[in-house]
Parts: C-alpha cells; structure tokens; sequence
C-alpha cells in the first residue's frame, strides 16, 4: 500500500521557508536552462524561416558567405540562363543577382557600431521573398538612393527609421519603407536597387544569385550542372539550408555555454533539494516509525519521499518555465560569429523544450531526494520509534 | 577563544548538511569566476592593446579595403613614425571547426609595430626572407603540433584557392596578455598572387597600423589621417587599438552581458541554499539559544554566533571556489583552444569571489538571526527542534 498523496503534499506546506527557498533555487537553474535552450531555438527558427524550400542560393566556391562571395557579370549571366529557372507571373524569370556588404551603423541605444547587411535587390528578388512585406512608407524607386530597412534594423539602428538618412559610399541614403520579413534574418538587413549599390560601392561583380525552381526536385540536377561547369567556379545550396549553416556556430556556442553553466548550477540545486529532504526526514523519524509500524513498507516510504523531492523539482521547473516563457516578449541582437554581421531573433519556447526542462527539474529532484529517501526506508522500526 | 570554539563546533554538528552547503558554495563560487574570466577573455585584446597605436579601417566597415598607396600618405601625417598594415584571410585549416585567425602583413615594418610578438632573431630572418613563409603564436602551433619548417595549407574562403605556407617561425608573447593564436603571413605573397587572378582586387589593405610619437597625440593625429583621405573613394576611419579591439567586443555584447546576468544567478542559487540550511540550523537551536539569554548573553551576542557561523561556512567554500578556479579555468581554456585568445583568472575575479561568499554568508544568516535575537526566553525554551 502506498503513503497518500495529500501527507506527501502537506509537508511540503508544513515548511514553507525551506520549500520556497528550495524551489526557488531550482526554479533559478531550469529559468537559465530554459532560456538558453530558447535563445538557441530562437536563432534558428530565424535563421531556417529565412530560406524557402525551391529556392536556390548561388555563392562563389568556398566563400562560405554572401559578403565574402564575389560572381562577375560572366558568370552571372551563366548562372541566369539555367533553362530550370521558374518563370514568375508577370513573365518575368524569378532570378535575382545581389550585391551584398556590410556596413558600420550605432546602434540607437547604445550608439555602439555594429555590422549590418546591405543588399541590392531586383523586382525578382523581392517575389523570391514573399514573406517580405512593406509595412510602412512605400517601395525605393529603381535608380534613386533609397533604401527600405528591415523591422528590427529601423528600430534598432541609428539613421535607418522611416524618413531618416543614412551616409555609406560617399551618398547620402534615404530611408523610404520599412518592411516586415517575418521574423526572419532578412529583418536585420537594408534593401536598396541592386544596380545603385554596385555603383555606389564600385563593385563589377555581385555577391550572389538567388533564383526559384520550376520543380523543388530538380535542385540536385541544377547544382551539378553548376558545380561541373568549367566556366563557372560558384556553389549552389538550397536557400534553406544556406541560412540554417550559418546558424550553426552560434546556436551550437549558446547550446554548449548555456548546458554546461546549467549542469554546474544544477549541482547547487541538488545539494540544496539533498539538505532539505535530509532535514525532511529527520524531522520526521517517529512518523516514519509510526508509518512503519502501521504496516506501509520500506518501499512505500522510499517511494513517499522521493515523491516529495520530486514535488519540489516539479514546483520548481513550473516556476522556472513560467519564467522563462516572459522572456519570449523579448528579442535580442547580436553578431553571428559566421557572417560577421548583426541579426535580431527572439526568445522561442517549444514543446521540446518545456519537456526538456520538467524532465531537468523532475532529475534534481530525484538526484537530491534518493539518498535522504533510502535513509528513511532503511530505519528500523524500533530505533526510529524511540528516537521521536 | 571560548567564541570561536562555539562557532566551529557549531558549524560542524551537523557533518553532512554542512558539507553538502560548502559544496555547493564550492561549485557556485568556482563557476561565477570561469564565467567571470570568460567575460574577461572577451577583452584581453583590448586589455592588451598598446596606446601608441592607432588602427584606420574604411569608414564603411571592416569587409572594405584601402589603397595600399594610403600608407605613403599616413607616414607623412605628423605625429607618425611608422605604418604597417595588414588583410584578414579568413582560411579554413583542414576543416571549418579549425578557426584561428590569420592575417597577410607587411612584414618587417609590421613585426617592428608589434614589439610584443617575440621572435628569435635567426626566425625572423628565416620568415623574412622566404616569401611563402608564415609565423605561428605558440598556443596555435602547440594546438595543431606544428614545428618550424611544416608546410600548412590553407584553404581561402575571401581569397580562393588553396595557399600552402611554411611555417618559419613560433613566436611568443611577452605578457600573459598577448594574443599567442594568430597566424600570420606576407602580405606581398598574397598581393602577387591575388595581382594575377584579380587585378581588381590587388593592392588593396583591411587596416593600416600606425605608431605614434607620442600617445598624447592619439586624437589628434587619428582626426588628420582621417581629413587626409576625406571625401575620396575610400574614406577612412581612425581610432585607437584599444577602441578598435572594443568594437569588436561591442559586436558580442548582448550575449557578454547574458553570461554576466547569469554569473549573479548562481550566486542568488547558492545564496537560497546557504540560506536554507541557516533557517534549519537556527530554527533546531532556538532552545539553546533562549539558554545563553537566560545566563545572560545578550540579543546581540545570538545573533553574532549565527552570523559568523553563516560566514565561516560560506568563507570556507569561497575560499575552496577560488582554489578550483584556477584548474576549471585551465581545462576549459584547453577545450576551446584558439577561440579566447588569452584565458586567465584576474585579480579582480578573485576579489569578487571571496566578496560574494562574504555577501552569500551574510545575507543567508540575516533572518534566522533576526529571529533568534527577538526570540523571547520562554517561547525559545519550550521550542523543541
């Protein structure tokens, strides 16, 4: 027969100092365990939802990134004239060829500079992304020096909010739309017309070519007709996985930083759950023999115990993710280590992650309950009975 | 000595719970100073940057080169004794998890602005004259077990191809400071090679480096490289090494600051430990303590014992903590290898270990001392534990 529940729950009540500053402590780790893991989710939902599955990125061999890629006019051309390319519904062929650079911005808070992406866009580059959408001012005209700024590029950075202007490559640049990519890292870029941005950094090459397939399937064939191409030295990745690679060190170094600072925490929780649960059970030796005498055995009393502990990992992980889950009205900016250059994402809370993180309270729990817990079961009736 | 015998006695009446709080203390204040350490790591290159330097960059950013042809126009700016300048290869060594940074420089006149680097007199001479030559930092080479004479190659990620060097020289730092796990090259090398495949591309610098007469000047003489090349194609900004070393510290800051935030949660963990095994202790004594106030020790003097019972204990950890930091710093510098160029425990970490353990002992025992000095005699008295 097994101890009742609610004499379980009751003595968690009975001392409330020791259990809230237990609980408190463990609901401290799973708040740090759980916003790591959300910052990392965060980064590559960005990341991933920038890409679109029949879209295909092209970069220069080994360039890793748009801003170190370089293709000339020749090879563009190349590339341009793939019969496999999608014709969008204005007849136009759904291909664009992108000048990408980085450029130094103060951020607004801070007035600390930042790298930020600009991008020359086509009309075609603009179809190829249809979870781009202006949500305020209008559209650069073709020819001029203005630019659209992506959400978080307008509210983060000095000069790049509607109206305003900003001075790169000897011009003076203004700020005529702000778009809204959908949470993803196109939100942390600049647009502008594809063929002013040459001029304007006096480059005779573009940084990449991205264009839509007629059929998703037919990347493989594409890439290596590319990548066999003797006049050609460029590399082709679908558009998905081009953006979910350069979010590969970042997240990994948040993951790994953010595990490893939650395990060395979680030690300090589980002493913490240890000496409360050995106070729990000292407290308590005339009631165990009492239990026992009453007739519930060892197994019920090990098992009445670590029900306890687990109750407190539990009130902690609840508390801890409740925490956590505020975190998601914020978003943050940093550098990506990969491409050298700015991107806004936020906090993400997945399934995963809250099963993760109860499952990471419930083993606190579990680890500082067991031993206080065998001790109860292994009292003799007699002494514990005489010792109350 | 009657005092400090109660106390230690105290402390350890009950073995178990107090070893488990003093290692948790332990585990806290050990971990609050590797993250400390990790933060500072951040900014060992600008910690070690000299003053008589000044870095110019284009305006735009880092991704822009200038004219080499800027260097003769940078030497005749007053206040400037020498200039060298440097490109950022970003290679790839073998596989991309391999990162270390690689630079193309000019050579001598660089080596010179960079007295830090030290090089036995017959490397210098070796890397000097062979073009395809490259020096190694001591961490780098001892990471990849390079010995003088290797050939490395290096894939090109901004410059294509595959570049092999060989390896003349491993230099050494001449502070614990200094960065020991760059790689780096000569400029001319990669500009004649880059001068064949892409003209366009060629005589082209990421950053000049200038020193100074003297660093008063710094202002100054950055303001007229600066109106030097103002208004040209390729507009440049001027500021010292260190602030220059600090942007790229800016780059990373939300996630510096993170790990800051999280350095004090450990230490507000330890503190809700600490503070619960005070409450259990002083709430099983009450008893005793009603006992000294019969025989007529003060309110304060109960107080007093919880209090240095409370920071004996966690002054125990803290010290131990600052003890294991040294070897947790160690290992994890081990593992990242050349990611954190410099990795090394201050002297302000540990003086804010030992002052969070002071604060994590006081603060734990506030409460229950509260409680046990306000305790009336008879209430404590017939208290059982």
């Amino acid at each position: 027969m097994a101890v009742p529940f609610s004499y379980i729950a009751r003595n968690m009540v009975a001392r409330r100092l020791t259990t809230a500053l237990t609980a408190g402590g463990m609901a401290l780790v799973v708040y740090v365990f759980a916003t790591v893991l959300m910052l990392a989710a965060g980064l590559e939902k960005t990341l991933v939802a920038t890409g679109q599955d029949d879209n295909v990125v092209v970069i220069r061999r080994s360039s890793q990134t748009e801003v170190q890629s370089g293709i000339d006019r020749l090879q563009a051309g190349i590339v341009e004239s793939l019969p496999e390319i999608a014709v969008g519904a204005d007849g136009t062929r759904l291909v664009s060829k992108e000048p990408v650079v980085l450029i130094n911005l103060p951020k607004r808070k801070t007035g600390k500079p930042a790298n930020v992406v600009i991008r020359g866009v086509t009309p075609a580059g603009m179809a190829l992304r249809p979870q781009v959408k202006l949500v305020e001012g209008r559209m650069f005209a073709p020819g001029t020096a203005e630019v659209i700024a992506g959400r978080s590029i307008a509210d983060g950075f000095q000069g790049a909010g509607l109206g305003e202007t900003l001075r790169f490559a000897s011009r003076d640049w203004t700020v005529v739309g702000v778009f809204d990519a959908g949470r993803t890292g196109f939100d942390s870029e600049i647009w502008g017309d594809a063929e002013q941005m040459l001029q304007a950094f006096r480059r005779t090459g573009f940084s990449s070519i991205i264009f839509k397939l007629v059929d998703a399937d037919q990347f493989e064939a594409v890439k290596t007709a590319l990548e066999s191409d003797p006049r050609l030295t460029v590399e082709a990745k679908r558009e998905k996985r081009f953006y979910a690679e350069q979010s590969e060190a970042l997240s990994k170094f948040i993951s790994y930083l953010g595990t490893g600072i939650s395990i060395i925490f979680s030690i300090g929780a589980v002493i913490g759950a240890a000496i409360t649960m050995y106070a729990s059970v000292a407290s308590r030796t005339g009631e165990i023999g009492t239990l026992r005498a009453l007739g519930f055995s060892r197994g019920a009393i090990l098992v009445a115990f670590l029900g306890e502990a687990l109750l407190l990992g539990l009130l902690g992980g609840v508390i801890g993710l409740i925490g956590a889950s505020a975190m998601q009205a914020l978003s943050i900016s940093t550098t990506n280590f990969q491409t050298f250059a700015e991107i806004a994402f936020s906090f993400t809370l997945t399934p995963r992650i809250i099963v993760v993180s109860l499952i990471f309270a419930l083993g606190m729990g579990f680890v500082g309950g067991f031993l206080p817990a065998a001790r109860a079961a292994r009292m003799k009736i007699v002494d514990a009975l005489r010792a109350a | 000595m009657f005092v400090p015998l109660l106390v230690l006695r105290n402390a350890f009446r009950h073995r178990l719970r107090t070893t488990l709080t003093v290692i948790g203390i332990i585990v806290a204040i050990a971990a609050f100073g590797l993250l400390r350490t990790i933060v500072d790591a951040w900014y060992a290159g600008a910690n070690a940057s000299s003053s008589a330097r000044l870095v110019t960059r284009s305006s735009v950013s880092l991704v822009f080169s200038l004219p080499l042809t800027y260097a003769q126009k940078i030497r005749q700016v007053p206040g400037v004794t020498s200039v060298a300048w440097a490109n950022w290869f970003g290679g790839v060594y073998v596989s991309e998890r391999n990162f270390f940074a690689q630079f193309a420089m000019s050579g001598a006149s660089y080596l010179d602005m960079y007295p830090e680097f030290l090089l036995s007199d017959a490397e210098r001479k070796a890397f000097l004259a062979d073009r395809v030559g490259a020096i190694a930092g001591r961490k780098l080479a001892e990471k990849y077990g390079w010995k003088v004479g290797d050939q490395i190659p290096i894939r090109g990620t901004i410059y294509p191809g595959t570049w092999t060097f060989t390896l003349r020289g491993i230099y050494d730092g001449a502070e614990a400071g200094t960065d020991t796990s760059t790689f780096f090259f000569h400029y001319d090398y990669l500009n004649e090679t880059i001068k064949r495949l892409f003209p366009r591309r060629a005589d082209l610098a990421g950053v000049f480096i200038e020193r100074l007469r003297d660093p008063e000047e710094a202002a100054a003489v950055s303001q007229a490289i600066d109106t030097t090349f103002r208004n040209s194609l390729a507009e440049t900004l001027t500021e010292t090494e260190k602030a220059f070393q600090l942007g790229f510290v800016a780059m990373s800051e939300a996630i510096l600051l993170a790990i800051q935030a999280v350095s004090y949660v450990v230490i507000v963990i330890i503190m809700a430990v600490m503070a619960n095994t005070m409450a259990m202790t002083a709430r099983e004594r009450y008893s005793e303590y009603a006992t000294f106030k019969a025989l007529g020790f003060s309110n304060g003097f109960v107080a007093m014992l919880i209090f240095a019972e409370s920071l004996g204990i966690a002054m125990l950890g803290g010290l131990l903590g600052v003890a294991f930091t040294f070897p947790m710093a160690d290992a994890f510098a081990k593992s990242v290898g050349s990611i954190l160029p410099a990795f090394n425990v201050s002297e302000t970490t540990i003086a804010m270990q030992i002052g969070a353990a002071v604060v994590v002992g006081i603060i734990a025992a506030a409460i229950p001392a509260w409680n046990a000095a306000r305790i009336r005699i008879v209430d404590g008295l017939r208290a059982i534990g």
